[in-house]
């Protein structure tokens, strides 16, 4: 496991910053997307691309990689974003997000954009991938790690409990999921909308192995992932408390900013916050 | 769901009456389960996943051999479809099994969303198509599932008409590159193709030839076409059985040269007329070489209990059917 040294984490912080700041430029630009989502899960991120994640951004599809699968798909801008800071596309590829033509679409596809793993977008569908690629994993007796981010809002959809209970029914040890429960969906809060709550209770119920941080502070969300890769016999779900709209003002906890585009001045507003 | 009830009427059989009696009658479920098990052996990429129901489908063949690589994932088809996405996305050809109403109605999106977006090497062993699925009834009759798949872009779909076609049917979804659905009946099936005879997607197989009509079937309706042409003969009328096995992509060079040779088409399936095969063949020929054409098909309606061979004859989908239906398309040749 790599070691988490302070200089490290401030450079971890760094990544953080830029790619917050390519999220609200990259939506501006577009004009539509889901600031709300990419900002709550910015750290989480970056996280698994520089630090966690055995990958290689020059070939992307090298056989051992890590795998990291978003099912929460229209937090496809913070994924991009990471994706270009990581090395696997252009920075400019960035300003084309949602236009005709554009390897980057409006939510992630597997055949247009390098390093997105798996083509996601409607809700409910990506831990299911992510045991297929687990239980291949086990097969083919390699080492590699699957990592799939979840929505809480996302948690609403049935096939998310099929899913899990075939995760631990097949023991996938080499699968982690990370909740990220910015506590807000398109309609409001998700207790609000359909409460999937008590989170924590249910994993455990469906065979779980369960760890709890702040999914903005990069000592928790690492250390939850090395331990998760201790576990054995069962797949882990870290629940990442986090904060929807992360780093903008106008923007945090409001859900009014799920899945709006800031105006250019707003973006303008937002930028010199995060700069 | 009531699924215990598919296996307490798998054993019966009751075409008897209703098909060629010098025909041979043949499972083509086991001809599928099978004939994985052959292609689990060359190849170790293979994998098969169920949905429960593996003794019904006949994946429990596969899971006897090779438990290793077979994924009985309980009653959650969404979850099967997509977990077979990942394994596809991992180098795997993976065989997802169900029977055809959950798997192209319960699992739509995740097919439409997930593995044809993709493209990915997910093949759909769909059994208990058609209303010939019998006393289970209407839950458990898959009549609406070549519309569904047909309407994906990219999608292949396949009905293998016996079980010597059945294996080629699986061997050629093994091979290509992309998602297929290969629909199965429950019945046993009367054996009306040769091992030498080709099986290519996108291609189709002319049985019989005669110049005064075509017909197009595919399925359980084949054999039933072939028995209309032997009754028709008595009439001096002399038709051209085509057995349509892909049906997507479909065969529209045939097709249209059939239309020109013959003058008047008859579709025949086992399916609801909207969307099927009658559907894909009206779409090529009224664009193409408009002929007159009239479809055997399950109109705007439901499925009911009953023993196959009364429900084809409920459901107008018998060899005398298609007769006066062969006489109509002909009366209209202009």
């Amino acid at each position: 496991m790599p070691v988490l040294s302070d200089d490290k984490i401030e450079t971890l912080k760094a990544k953080a910053k830029t790619i917050r700041q390519h999220i609200i430029k990259m939506l501006a630009l577009a004009g539509s997307g889901h600031p709300g989502g990419s900002l709550s899960s910015v750290e989480i991120l970056v996280s698994l691309y520089f630090h966690k994640l055995s990958h290689n951004p020059a070939n992307p599809k090298w056989e051992d990689r890590d795998r990291f699968l978003m099912s929460k798909g229209h937090a496809a801008p913070v994924w991009y974003a990471t994706l270009s800071e990581a090395g696997y596309f252009t920075q400019e590829t960035l300003w084309t997000l949602r236009k005709l033509g554009s390897p980057l679409q409006g939510h992630p596809d597997m055949q247009k954009t390098p390093g997105v793993e798996m083509s996601s977008g409607s809700l409910g569908q990506g831990l299911s991938v992510a045991n297929g690629i687990a239980l291949s994993g086990k097969l083919d007796k390699k080492n590699y790690r699957v990592y799939v981010l979840l929505g809480d809002g996302e948690s609403q959809e049935g096939q998310v409990w099929e899913a899990a209970m075939a995760s631990a029914h097949y023991k996938l040890n080499n699968l982690c999921a990370i909740l990220d429960y910015n506590g807000f969906q398109i309609d409001g809060p998700i207790e609000k909308v359909m409460s999937p709550l008590p989170l924590s209770e249910k994993w455990i119920a469906f065979g779980w192995n369960v760890i709890n941080i702040d999914g903005h502070n990069f000592k928790e969300i690492i250390e939850a992932l090395d331990k998760a890769e201790d576990v054995k016999n069962k797949p882990t779900i870290i629940i990442a408390r986090t904060v929807k709209g992360k780093g903008v003002s106008f923007m945090e906890n409001q859900y009014e900013w799920h899945g709006k585009a800031p105006t250019p001045q707003q973006a303008e507003i937002a930028l010199k916050e995060l700069s | 769901m009531a699924r215990q009830g598919a296996y307490a009427s798998t054993g019966r059989n009751c075409l008897k009456g209703i098909i060629i009696n010098y025909m041979e009658l043949k499972c083509t479920r086991e001809a599928s389960g099978n004939a994985i098990v052959e292609l689990g052996r060359k190849n170790s990429n293979v994998v098969v996943l169920s949905a429960d129901l593996s003794g019904s489908t006949k994946a429990d063949e596969f899971a006897k051999v090779f438990p290793q690589r077979f994924f009985n994932m309980g009653i959650a088809e969404a979850n099967m479809m997509n977990t077979a996405a990942g394994l596809a996305v991992s180098g795997k050809i993976a065989f997802a099994t169900t029977f055809a109403i959950f798997a192209s109605g319960r699992a739509w999106e995740q097919i439409r969303n997930t593995i044809a977006y993709s493209n990915l090497n997910v093949k759909i062993i769909a059994t208990h198509g058609g209303i010939s699925v019998g006393p289970d009834g209407s839950s458990h009759q898959g009549i609406e599932d070549i519309a569904l798949m047909r309407v994906i872009p990219g999608m292949t779909v396949l009905v293998p008409v016996d079980a010597i076609e059945t294996p080629k049917a699986i061997f050629s979804a093994a091979e290509h590159q992309g998602p297929v659905y290969i629909r199965l009946a429950r019945l046993k099936l009367p054996v009306i193709t040769k091992p030498q005879d080709t099986f290519i997607i996108g291609k189709s197989n002319i049985l019989r030839e005669g110049t005064d009509a075509t017909v197009i079937a595919c399925g359980i309706m084949v054999s039933s076409a072939l028995q209309a042409s032997e009754l028709l003969a008595k009439e001096n009328i002399k038709i051209t059985v085509l057995n349509c096995y892909s049906i997507k992509p479909i065969d529209t060079g045939t097709i249209i040269s059939l239309a020109e040779k013959t003058g008047a088409v008859v579709t025949a399936e086992e399916h609801l007329q909207i969307g099927g095969l009658g559907s894909s063949v009206s779409e090529i020929l009224s664009q193409n070489y408009p002929v007159p054409v009239e479809m055997i098909a399950i109109k705007d309606r439901f499925g009911q209990s009953g023993e196959p061979e009364e429900l084809l004859k409920e459901y107008h989908l018998t060899s005398k059917d298609i007769v006066t239906t062969v006489k109509k398309a002909i009366s209209r040749k202009i």
